[in-house]
């Protein structure tokens, strides 16, 4: 029974990897492109990403994005190519390392708390301490 | 009790680290991952044809402006620009134009206009300035003798500027 079942879960992961295969070579270069454009804000727009933007220089990043990738590059060093030249700050979403994991678990953080405090308060609205309790 | 009051600390600290992070990756707009370090060497076709590569500056100052025509900043540093270059090419400093985002008509017209001698050439491809980090024009970058960008200015030059940063670079130890 065991091995049968090994033998499925065998199967479905081998499945399931063949398609997620098929699936990243089925993206083209244009949509490799956009999902590193998506990623970098444009240092000359308000608020707009590379794959946004129409500007000039969006434009030339995209131009050199998909010269990197073609060269063989991955995502990360592509990024890491603009952060360097750029700074953290041309990144769309802070990276969550250091001090930005605070951006990403403070919020998360806060709203433990919150729910923690209502369900604290409500318990005490429902159960409200006897008169002769201490604290 | 206790617990509310850590809550509502940990909930406050947490809100206040957040702002905090968010000014601080507010980087004032002259600061740049590249000062203090090598320049990305490139090479730069001019517009007189000739070729102009930063790695063979070695030894010497140089001082690269992102410039366009369309630019008044451009326009109005100008002056100071071709006086820079005039002023200390004896004492070892390369001036070197970098024009973007423009059209090479212009840019000719404009170089005639204010008698611009120095190195000058287009980055039509827009890869050097991506290489420097640039976000606009006028950009004036600063590179001391061994090749280490010693600071970005955003904006037109002036003279003070130039002299300030210039004369101590100069004045620095061959490497």
């Amino acid at each position: 029974m065991t091995q049968r079942f090994l033998k499925l879960a065998a199967y479905v992961v081998a499945v399931a990897a063949l398609l997620a295969g098929a699936a990243v070579s089925a993206q083209t270069i244009d949509d490799r492109v956009r999902d590193i454009a998506r990623q970098l804000m444009c240092p000359v727009c308000e608020g707009q990403t590379v794959a946004e933007s129409s500007s000039e220089l969006a434009e030339q990043m995209r131009a050199v994005i998909r010269e990197q990738l073609e060269g063989g590059q991955h995502p990360e060093q592509i990024l890491d190519y603009f952060v360097g030249r750029y700074g953290e700050s041309i990144l769309a979403a802070p990276p969550k390392r250091g001090l930005n994991l605070l951006v990403w678990i403070g919020p998360f953080a806060v709203l433990l708390g919150g729910v923690g405090l209502a369900v604290r308060t409500l318990r005490r609205w429902t159960h409200p301490p006897l008169p002769g309790d201490a604290g | 009790m206790r617990w509310q009051k850590t809550a509502v600390f940990f909930a406050v600290v947490s809100v206040l680290a957040v702002l905090g992070l968010a000014a601080a990756r507010e980087r004032p707009p002259w600061s740049t991952p590249l000062v203090g370090h090598p320049a990305p060497d490139f090479t730069l076709t001019l517009f007189d044809g000739g070729r102009l590569r930063l790695s063979e500056l070695r030894g010497k100052v140089v001082v690269m402006n992102f410039w366009a025509s369309w630019c008044t900043a451009c326009r109005q540093e100008s002056p100071v620009l071709e006086w820079t270059w005039q002023t200390y090419r004896s004492r070892g400093l390369v001036l070197v134009g970098v024009n973007i985002w423009d059209r090479r008509s212009d840019a000719l017209r404009m170089m005639a206009e204010f008698g611009k001698t120095y190195p000058n050439g287009p980055d039509p491809q827009g890869r050097i300035l991506q290489e420097f980090g640039v976000t606009g024009v006028p950009e004036t970058f600063f590179i001391d003798r061994r090749g280490r960008i010693e600071r970005k200015h955003l904006g037109p030059v002036t003279r003070d500027l130039v002299v300030r940063v210039v004369e101590p670079l100069l004045t620095a130890a061959e490497p």
